[in-house]
């Protein structure tokens, strides 16, 4: 965190899109986090994809708990309202938010500490609830601002700076995700800024709780030989199952590759996720196929990226509660109060 | 039986019987999950509908079925709804506390049984009248099913009460009619149920007994409910909109009584939408978190919880406080530490929620003393909230949110609207009024804040539990943090205006000595002073309806030589609180404890008082006068 603002120097060639807005009205402050920093690439990711989607900056709330990870909302979009929480629960506090006013886009920013270990119950829970957010877990292993020790994304075996070895097996997010009923899963790696814009830009989109997970080494305490989240081990044993361009519902849908490496898949409101299927047996659309999938790969040390699964027709938490249009934070006494005569009747029936 | 006629009462022997008329305490011995509970709410409501207040309280175990629990019913013309004392007559049914619930009745009292089976003669009192109704023999005379058998057992104890105590059989009908419209056969089963224990005891025994309910009109426009029922209609009237909680006894049926009547309430004739959101969280943490969440967003929201929740909110709470987000906690208290007495009554969450969380933490509690003014209290804290950005608890405890209580009707001012504190809108942002989300612009510790999407470039803030400057901007100089904290300070200052003030009783004469006390005491107190006025001891009293405590308490403390704090916990939490908030000499508050999970009487505060008053000599006016 910061005190130290961005200058606000637009250049006059700087593209504005739809919403008359240029990539720089989607920053925040300076970074404060290490040089390098994995999680600094992600906010850039961020910033693009938000823009890219002609998103108006203060149309977004972006969440986070406690962390490296959860402190980088202050450096992407300025002028949204952001919230750093407490550590490990910024799923509930997304959670009252959205249902406070479900017109707004939620952004949740978590890290593997936040998310895996001391907020795992959060993390599932509004998984299954089905909270419309995108969930995105800066996912690096380590305790960084406690200075390098392990979290429960560390895989077994892995080597801490220190020289210690990780004995506990690993939480793996995107299985639990898959599993308690999330509806846009994917795994991306914050190096790959290619897979990770749309991956995003899809996620923001889509109609139910999206979640991914981004592998973002951690520069200066879990980028060394001996551990399984720095930059070349993540190079070396990434296994993309799709590259995907995401096409917003205005956009006009061109097709530029052979039929059969790419598949269409439209979400609820209109845009289309374009995958280009790296492994040409891969069905996004399919829970338990992903998952066997998943579980193979990781067997055998890939780290499976791309979009894993998505239910373009998910709906959400709103859906299920059956709530009013009206975001619930505009509601005023005409609506919600049901008035003297109602009482006096409530009265009369406890006589 | 202070002050009572004993004489030779005829049921079934010969001896010295109490009594009373619409003056006496019936204790119901059931088994849990007997279905006892709604006829011995039904015994309740008719003595009511004879115009006559009842008090009835339920005293249950942490259990779901077999184990005891017992329904008191205090039947008291004069309307003092605290708990007496002892039994005038014992309903029991429940052999396995037989010995214990015999051993409760006032001698010259009364002890209703089931005669179905012969009971060894030792196990009756020679100083108590028996009155014995073969209740499973006619139930199982007249109906086959087991299920039918065991709940119009209940109605027909009730008819056989009814006879027994004078009570009209016409109350009963009308009640039935009201509960079992459109249901005729239920209507007529439990009708029929009910005139076989009357038919009965007419028959065999000689009625009514000693104890008798005559007509009056003290109840009038009084209405009986719960007061979390009470809560949970003042969150509806209030307008809370976003509801997260996690089960605990004994809050639970406040977000089940909300869910209600959000379901009568607050769907949209046109779409058939609902206009508010309740989520059944993982946890406290979880609760907490949503309405923190919903509140930062600007949606009144709120938890119900019990101590063992608090704990588990703490660190939330702390963040709410710091990061001012406004907040509703219910905390329907309970016997502790720990898991304590789940099922008890205690006020023993005062200073874990004053000072609830890690750092230099307060916050504003309310202590509605009944459903009536749980239903107030709900309504105002959302407005509290809001205004003051800060967590608001209202401390109702399991006496007052498990027990239905006699109290006066809600009431609903149709021109009262929602203070939604200060909200910066988008048109004042246009205007160029400048937005600083933690700087004191009006004197009064209250900043003003935006709502996330209010503008496109102006009013963004970025909130977090760590310092700041007023700009909400990220600061660890101690200037910043200084006058931040200042500000807080500043801001529970304000707080102490705008709660509920207390309510003050003054004696008919000068005197030394005031008494403090809130919340569920308020009954049991009203009852004790006027006892002890009637034995010419003065004492002035205060009952405290909020914390931080209004310039009126140390006012009302100093004009007092001595002042007894009436509360139920164990280390006099609320009397530490005086002591330091408002740096009250120790020696001038005298601890009056009631902490053993039922609720307090009237006769331990009464003797507590006048027993220390009396050893102190100073009884009489003039002489405290002089030494004072």
């Amino acid at each position: 965190m910061t005190y130290i603002a961005k200058p606000k120097l637009h250049h006059p060639t700087l593209t504005r899109n739809n919403v008359g807005y240029t990539r720089r009205d989607y920053e925040g402050r300076i970074s404060t986090l290490c040089a390098g920093c994995g999680h600094d690439s992600i906010s850039a990711a961020i910033v693009q994809a938000c823009w890219e989607l002609d998103i108006e900056p203060h149309r977004v709330a972006k969440l986070s708990g406690i962390g490296c990870s959860s402190k980088t909302p202050d450096y992407f979009l300025g002028a949204s309202h952001g919230f750093n929480s407490v550590h490990g629960r910024m799923p509930s506090v997304l959670t009252g938010a959205n249902l406070a006013n479900r017109e707004l886009l939620y952004l949740g920013i978590s890290g593997d500490g936040d998310s895996a270990s001391i907020g795992l119950g959060q993390f599932a829970n509004a998984m299954r609830r089905g909270v419309r957010m995108a969930y995105i877990v800066e996912n690096n292993g380590v305790y960084g601002l406690t200075k390098g020790q392990f979290s429960a994304t560390a895989d077994r075996g892995s080597k801490s700076k220190k020289g210690a070895i990780n004995t506990d097996a690993p939480i793996d997010l995107v299985g639990l995700a898959l599993q308690l009923g999330a509806t846009y899963v994917a795994r991306s790696f914050s190096g790959d800024k290619a897979q990770l814009v749309p991956l995003i830009k899809g996620a923001m989109e889509h109609g139910g709780a999206a979640f991914i997970d981004v592998i973002s080494p951690c520069v200066t305490f879990n980028n060394h030989a001996g551990s399984t989240k720095s930059y070349d081990y993540v190079r070396e044993h990434n296994d993309a199952v799709s590259r995907i361009d995401f096409i917003s519902e205005h956009e006009e849908i061109t097709t530029d590759y052979a039929p059969g490496e790419v598949v269409d898949v439209r979400q609820h409101d209109g845009s289309v996720l374009r995958l280009r299927k790296l492994h040409p047996e891969y069905d996004p659309t399919d829970r338990l196929a992903a998952m066997n999938y998943m579980h193979e790969q990781q067997a055998r040390g890939e780290i499976v990226t791309g979009l894993l699964y998505v239910d373009p027709l998910a709906t959400d938490l709103h859906t299920a509660f059956n709530t009013t249009e009206r975001p619930l934070n505009t509601l005023g006494r005409a609506e919600l109060c049901p008035g003297a005569r109602a009482l006096d009747k409530i009265n009369a029936s406890l006589r | 039986m202070n002050g009572r006629e004993q004489h030779a009462e005829g049921c079934t022997e010969t001896m010295n019987a109490i009594t009373a008329v619409n003056d006496f305490v019936v204790k119901f011995a059931n088994v849990n999950g007997s279905g006892s509970a709604s006829a011995n709410e039904l015994f309740a409501k008719a003595i009511m509908r004879m115009g006559v207040p009842v008090a009835p309280r339920n005293i249950f175990p942490s259990n779901i079925q077999g184990l005891p629990t017992w329904y008191e019913a205090r039947v008291c013309e004069k309307g003092y709804a605290g708990r007496r004392g002892g039994v005038d007559l014992m309903v029991a049914m429940n052999p396995q506390t037989w010995d214990a619930d015999v051993s409760e009745i006032a001698p010259g009292g009364y002890l209703f049984y089931d005669s179905t089976r012969p009971m060894l003669a030792s196990k009756f009192r020679a100083d108590v009248n028996v009155i014995g109704v073969p209740l499973t023999a006619i139930a199982n005379a007249t109906y086959s099913d087991p299920r039918q058998r065991q709940l119009f057992k209940n109605i027909i104890y009730v008819g056989a009460l009814s006879v027994l105590l004078d009570v009209d059989a016409s109350v009963f009908e009308t009640l039935f009619a009201e509960q079992y419209r459109g249901k005729e056969r239920l209507l007529e089963s439990n009708v029929r149920a009910l005139h076989l224990g009357r038919d009965y005891v007419r028959e065999h025994l000689a009625a009514p007994i000693g104890l008798r309910v005559e007509r009056r009109d003290h109840v009038g426009e009084q209405i009986f409910v719960d007061g979390n029922s009470a809560i949970a209609l003042g969150l509806v009237y209030g307008g809370a909109t976003v509801a997260a909680w996690y089960p605990i006894t004994p809050s639970t049926s406040i977000a089940e009584a909300f869910q209600k009547y959000c379901s009568k309430y607050r769907v949209d004739a046109a779409s058939g939408r609902q206009n508010f959101a309740i989520v059944q969280a993982e946890d406290e943490l979880a609760a907490i978190g949503v309405v923190v969440g919903a509140g930062w967003n600007g949606a009144r929201a709120f938890t119900a919880t019990s101590g063992p929740g608090i704990s588990l909110m703490t660190e939330f709470i702390g963040l709410a406080y710091f990061a001012e987000i406004p907040v509703t906690i219910i905390d329907v208290q309970r016997g502790g530490p720990s898991t304590g007495m789940p099922t008890r009554t205690q006020q023993s969450d005062l200073i874990s929620t004053a000072y609830a969380s890690h750092g230099d933490t307060k916050h504003v509690l309310l202590f509605p003393q009944d459903p009536h003014e749980c239903f107030e209290h709900a309504a105002a804290a959302l407005d509290l909230a809001d205004r003051l950005q800060t967590p608001i608890f209202v401390m109702t405890d399991l006496d007052i949110g498990m027990n239905q209580r006699l109290c006066r009707p809600f009431q609903w001012d149709e021109q009262r609207d929602y203070d939604r504190g200060k909200v910066m809108s988008a048109a004042e942002l246009d205007a160029g009024r400048e937005f600083a989300r933690y700087k004191d612009v009006d004197g009064d510790g209250i900043p003003w804040r935006t709502l996330p999407g209010t503008h496109p470039t102006k009013g963004s803030y970025f909130t977090r539990g760590t310092t700041r400057d007023p700009y909400a901007r990220y600061s660890e100089r101690g200037p910043d943090y200084l006058y931040n904290m200042d500000r807080l300070r500043r801001k529970f200052k304000t707080a102490a205006t705008l709660v509920p003030q207390p309510v003050e009783r003054a004696a008919k004469q000068k005197t030394p000595w005031g008494v403090i006390y809130f919340g569920s005491t308020s009954p049991a107190m009203a009852e004790a002073l006027d006892v002890l006025e009637a034995r010419g001891i003065a004492v002035d009293a205060m009952r405290l309806r909020a914390f931080p405590f209004p310039d009126s308490v140390p006012a009302f403390i100093a004009a007092h030589e001595r002042v007894f704090v009436v509360e139920q916990n164990v280390d006099a939490q609320m009397r530490s609180m005086l002591i330091n908030e408002l740096e009250i000499d120790p020696a001038r508050l005298i601890k009056v404890l009631h902490c053993d999970g039922t609720p307090i009487t009237a006769r331990f505060i009464t003797r507590t008082i006048a027993e220390h008053i009396e050893a102190a000599g100073k009884a009489t006016p003039e002489r405290a006068m002089e030494a004072a």
